[in-house]
């Protein structure tokens, strides 16, 4: 298997050199259309197999393999190695970023089918998945950071891919500064590690934990979760995500959905017996989790625009995510990064085909003459498309009930696992009583899920049509609705069926266990992953853990019942307002999303702007000043030296008699 | 009979001399100067599949040991012949463009080449002296080639008449040698630690004779004239191959004759060693013209590659190896890419003012220029920069933090005239509106191996490293201060 390793890695890396370098090259081949997208594709569903194998061939107790492909360089007890680790946990998230990687390949096929810079996007998008393989199996926080930085690369290049909107390059460069911020604090928990271990490689520090200071495990602890929060947008970095819908769909699906976005995940979970070490980076774990997915939860109910409101919830679920790792259920969060891959994947591409529509509308409206302009991502525009688009209307569906936990799809299980595990921190971790408040948060959250995701189904597929009546020229609008092309279509459905049977995976082992009367294990994720991963131990009993599942599951469907309600004819504006008048004064803040930009703006940017100003004058004065004045001199120095070069044979010999001199000198004296 | 089977053990040798020969001999029958050139292609790369071979072959001493082989040396001929063989398949193309595709151009390098195949086998002074003689004469008729142009004939006569002086030198210092061991064999003069003023006298004129084929400071004043006059190709061979078969001459010299007295040649290693990185580089910096500029840059490089050399250990040796390796690939492509722009009408394409975005006019070029220099300037990921760390991770193992310093410094002062390049060629107006000629299909695939190469070695170092360190251990070169 580990022979496998540098094709699996290469593959994608080969795929972008190929529609990279010919692209650029040779415009003809920009127009293969359907050859580059068959190259891309099968760039990533090759390793997807051949992860899938390796997969096969592991069980829960497999020892890690560490396969070695070169030394790039060393320097003392330093040493760069490219080096990828096989064990449970990478294999696992190889299998996510290709699988999921691979369907959305097939699904741009026919989403950015008649964008000219086709060649470009799959070019980027090989290379994100190269990248993000690197950081799911590399084997030392070097390469992982490497990977990291590939990620937030090709992030930055698909937000500002129409970058000639200057709208959207500003949001890439939102996303990248943002990322840079975490990526400080990434690097200083490296040098920090280092210092302390003398190697960066997982097995090294493992090996190494119990020689670590208390206060420095804290420190690396929170110097990698700042580095998460910046990836896995998290408060307080976690505002350049919902900017990042500025890109196409597909990549906020696999990028700012599926996969980046789970990078911090990732890397708190694979440094898991490091961090059960430290309680108080534990409790801040939880901390940033559940506040990050209450705030985001509750800007999501404000919002019109259908991807924004996809943002915001991917925003909430990766602060469960959070919460379950600062609750020491690492195996729950990387269950929810499983189940949230597929759900949010499908609920995405499905915005996305419904954004392709209303575009489609717009275009073809524009043919007839009629100069109408409006927002194709605005769910006040929408309405009604279920009988157009049953496909996307269905699969959208079934997605929606998964992330609102309806049993048994597979949001359920694992959303579940995560408050019972952080109902359970609360029995056996340090500052027990925080973790039944972030627990009481979780469950607000779950409600407020169900609630939004519900008022964005109902709006956009139930009630009526409404951009006739919304928009001024927009007749016959409707007779141009259809449902999306085949190679869209068929990533839903596998997403949808994987979101319905994803949580199977992982079904608790109480209810296993209360069926057929005594105790079994049939968690399939805790057999995978358990030998890895320091999970703290679930002490609830039995009828504690079913009451919080059924509380748990009675907050959904409320959540879907207060929608129905409210928006179940998709009066979206309407039922707005009844919302606003009861959460008064709350619903503003919410609206104006707590105010963090312009927080951060006023707070930070500013006067960082003003500090950098006067320290601007300094550099300009005297660094530069200095900087000058040595490089003056040598090209001072430089153009008087210059003379001895006289071109006169005999000065040149004169020039070597010295040199024999000197060569004596230095070997007799 | 012993020694004819020794002979197996010299093919690349063998090949490239008697390809000079029957290059000679079509030359002389034939008026058609495109065959000489694939002969010549056809001869180079026999002779580098023979030294790649060579390579993982065995290795000891022959002819009564006056030659050694395999190992060190079949590295060292591999790195020659590598350089030649890029340098001629340039050659055609520059030299049709330039009109003066004469066929004495081929059988001239090949020779040279064998003078330089003869000098990283030589384990005897006398061979050493033949191979630089042999080599050095083909090279003041090459640096002539051009009979009209008068800056070449002046750079031609004066690289003969210092180049007979340094020899000089070098033959009094061995025939000292020879006084004070009674034998001209590496190996025998190995015994003798001190032998007085004979001695110390000898090696010191030894020194002299190699520090001017390298053009170490204030052996060097010969080099930027030269460089200049020369037609480019023959600069970057003269610049590349000559240089790489000189120092790994100086290594099996060092590594073989003087190991025990590594302490007193390294002072003066050190010395020479911190005077070329200063002035080659600060020099550097005031150079418009291209090949001038490159030409204190190999000044400034030798300066470097020193600094491996004051190490003594295998680690330095196998840096100064690698630092060979990849500039040898790096320089033939920088001076590829200038004869290219030197070759275009209507300006004076060698004067770097002129440069004025021309990364724009042949973009592949452009890049691959960008490559070379950020090389040259030794930034990662490129292979100059992993032969630059070598050497200085080498010299700090052994405690020489002083001239590591000074290489640092002045390596960051080199960065600006490499970097002007790319300046000129990317963000400055174009001079003129010149159309430029296409490069022919070899030309532009010569410069893109390049260029790949450069960057593959600076990303992929290890297994490159690795066969250098085994080929000292090999030859038994002795780490001079016994690690």
């Amino acid at each position: 298997m580990a022979e496998l390793i540098p094709f699996i890695i290469g593959i994608p890396l080969l795929g972008f050199l190929i529609n990279g370098l010919l692209g650029l090259a040779f415009p003809a081949w920009r127009e293969q259309k359907l050859l580059i997208g068959i190259i891309a594709n099968l760039s990533v569903f090759v390793p997807f197999l051949m992860t899938l194998s390796i997969f096969m061939g592991m069980t829960g107790q497999s020892d890690p393999t560490v396969v070695t492909l070169w030394t790039w360089m060393e320097a003392g007890d330093f040493s760069a190695d490219i080096a990828y680790r096989i064990d449970q946990l990478s294999i696992l998230m190889a299998l996510i970023v290709t699988g999921v990687g691979s369907l959305i390949h097939l699904y741009s096929i026919g989403y950015m089918g008649h964008d000219e810079g086709y060649w470009k996007y799959f070019a980027y998008l090989n290379l994100f998945i190269f990248a993000m393989m690197n950081l799911v199996m590399a084997d030392n926080l070097l390469l992982l950071f490497l990977g990291w930085e590939g990620v937030g690369l090709c992030s930055y290049l698909l937000i500002g891919f129409w970058y000639s909107d200057m709208a959207k390059s500003i949001a890439a460069k939102k996303a990248f500064l943002y990322n840079r911020v975490g990526d400080a604090a990434f690097l200083i928990a490296m040098y920090l590690t280092f210092s302390h271990v003398g190697s960066l490689s997982f097995g090294e520090i493992f090996a190494s934990l119990d020689q670590i200071p208390q206060t420095t495990v804290f420190w690396i602890g929170f110097l990698l979760l700042i580095g998460a929060t910046g990836k896995s947008a998290q408060i307080p970095l976690f505002v350049w995500l919902p900017d990042a819908m500025a890109g196409p769909t597909a990549v906020s699906a696999l990028i700012h959905a599926a996969t980046m976005v789970t990078a911090g995940i990732y890397l708190i979970s694979r440094m898991s017996e490091m961090y059960v070490l430290s309680p108080e980076v534990m409790l801040l774990v939880a901390v940033i989790g559940g506040l990050t997915a209450i705030v985001a939860a509750t800007i999501a109910l404000t919002q019109h625009d259908i991807k924004s409101v996809l943002a915001y919830s991917t925003v909430s679920q990766l602060g469960f995510m959070f919460l379950a790792l600062g609750s020491g259920a690492f195996i729950a969060a990387l269950f929810h990064v499983l189940t949230h891959a597929f759900f949010k994947a499908c609920l995405f591409l499905g915005s996305g085909s419904v954004i392709h529509t209303m575009e489609h509308v717009e275009h073809k409206l524009h043919d007839e003459g009629k100069q109408v302009h409006y927002d194709p991502q605005d769910m006040r525009n929408m309405g009604g498309l279920k009988k157009y688009m049953p496909s996307t209307y269905w699969t959208f569906l079934i997605s929606t009930l998964a992330i609102a936990g309806i049993p048994p799809l597979s949001g359920f299980f694992s959303k579940d696992e995560i408050l019972v595990m952080t109902f359970n921190a609360g029995t056996v971790a340090e500052y027990g009583a925080v973790y039944y408040g972030l627990w009481g948060i979780g469950i607000i959250t779950a409600f407020l899920t169900a609630f939004y995701m519900f008022r964005l189904t109902f709006s956009t597929f139930h009630g009526e049509f409404k951009l006739e009546k919304n928009v001024a020229g927009a007749e016959g609008a409707e007779k141009h609705l259809h449902e999306s092309p085949k190679t869209m279509t068929l990533p839903l459905w596998i997403l949808a069926a994987l979101a319905v049977v994803g949580g199977f995976v992982g079904i608790p082992n109480f209810v296993a266990s209360t069926f057929a009367g005594t105790d079994v294990s049939v968690n399939q994720m805790h057999i995978w992953l358990g030998g890895s991963i320091a999970d703290f131990d679930l002490v609830l009993s039995k009828a504690v853990e079913w009451a919080l599942l059924s509380g748990a599951v009675l907050i959904a469907a409320l959540g879907i019942f207060f929608a129905y309600r409210l928006y179940g004819n998709a009066e979206v504006e309407e039922a707005d307002k009844l919302v606003s008048a009861r959460t008064r004064p709350l619903y503003s803040t919410w609206s104006d999303k707590y105010k963090v930009d312009e927080i951060y703006e006023g707070g930070i940017v500013n006067p960082l702007v003003k500090f950098s100003n006067g320290l601007y004058v300094f550099d300009m004065r005297v660094i530069d000043g200095l900087v000058n004045l040595v490089g003056g001199t040598m090209k001072l120095t430089g153009s008087l030296l210059r003379y001895i070069q006289t071109g006169v044979a005999g000065n040149y010999a004169f020039a070597l008699v010295l040199g024999v001199i000197l060569v004596f000198y230095l070997l007799l004296f | 009979m012993e020694s004819i089977s020794q002979l197996l053990h010299f093919f690349p040798l063998i090949i490239v001399t008697i390809g000079s020969l029957v290059v000679m001999m079509v030359d002389a029958f034939s008026k058609d100067t495109a065959k000489l050139y694939y002969l010549s292609v056809f001869f180079l790369i026999a002779a580098l599949a023979a030294s790649i071979s060579d390579v993982f072959g065995p290795a000891g001493e022959a002819f009564y040991g006056m030659a050694v082989y395999g190992g060190t040396s079949a590295m060292g001929g591999v790195i020659v012949l590598l350089g030649t063989l890029f340098v001629v398949l340039l050659c055609k193309e520059y030299l049709t463009a330039i009109k003066h595709h004469v066929g004495e151009v081929y059988s001239l390098i090949l020779f040279c080449t064998v003078g330089m195949l003869v000098l990283v086998t030589a384990n005897d002074l006398v061979t050493l002296f033949l191979g630089v003689e042999t080599m050095s004469i083909a090279l003041y008729v090459l640096a002539g080639l051009i009979k009209r142009d008068k800056a070449g004939a002046e750079a031609a006569l004066k690289y003969f008449l210092l180049g007979a002086f340094a020899t000089g030198f070098f033959l009094y210092g061995i025939a000292l040698l020879y006084g004070a061991a009674g034998s001209t064999q590496l190996t025998a003069i190995a015994e003798v630690t001190d032998g007085g003023l004979i001695y110390w006298g000898g090696l010191a004129m030894l020194l002299v004779g190699i520090f001017f084929k390298i053009s170490a400071v204030p052996f060097h004043m010969w080099t930027p004239d030269v460089y200049q006059g020369a037609p480019t190709l023959i600069t970057a061979y003269m610049a590349t191959a000559s240089k790489a078969a000189v120092i790994v001459a100086l290594i099996i010299l060092l590594g073989r004759a003087f190991p025990d007295i590594h302490s007193d040649w390294a002072e003066v290693f050190q010395v020479i060693a911190v005077l070329t990185m200063i002035l080659g580089n600060v020099i550097a910096l005031v150079q418009d013209n291209m090949k001038r500029m490159l030409a204190y840059s190999s000044i400034a490089h030798v300066g470097y590659i020193m600094v491996g050399l004051v190490a003594g250990t295998a680690a330095g040796y196998s840096g100064v190896m690698y630092y060979l390796f990849a500039y040898t690939i790096m320089n033939v492509g920088a001076f590829g890419v200038v004869a290219y722009y030197e070759r275009q009408k209507g300006l004076d394409f060698t004067n770097m003012e002129n440069y004025g975005g021309l990364g724009y006019k042949q973009p592949m070029f452009g890049v691959a220029m960008s490559i070379f220099m950020f090389s040259l300037a030794g930034i990662p990921p490129f292979a100059g920069f992993i032969g630059k760390y070598q050497v200085f991770a080498a010299a700090v193992y052994e405690g020489y933090i002083g001239l590591v310093l000074v290489g640092v410094i002045t390596s960051v002062i080199g960065v600006y005239y490499y970097i002007r390049v790319l300046v000129y060629l990317y963000m400055r107006e174009p001079e003129s509106d010149t159309v430029f000629q296409q490069p022919g299909m070899v030309y532009k695939t010569a410069i893109l191996v390049l260029a790949i190469m450069t960057i593959y070695f600076g990303i992929q170092p290890g297994a490159l490293s690795e066969i250098f360190t085994q080929g000292f251990e090999q030859l038994q070169i002795m780490a001079a201060t016994g690690r």
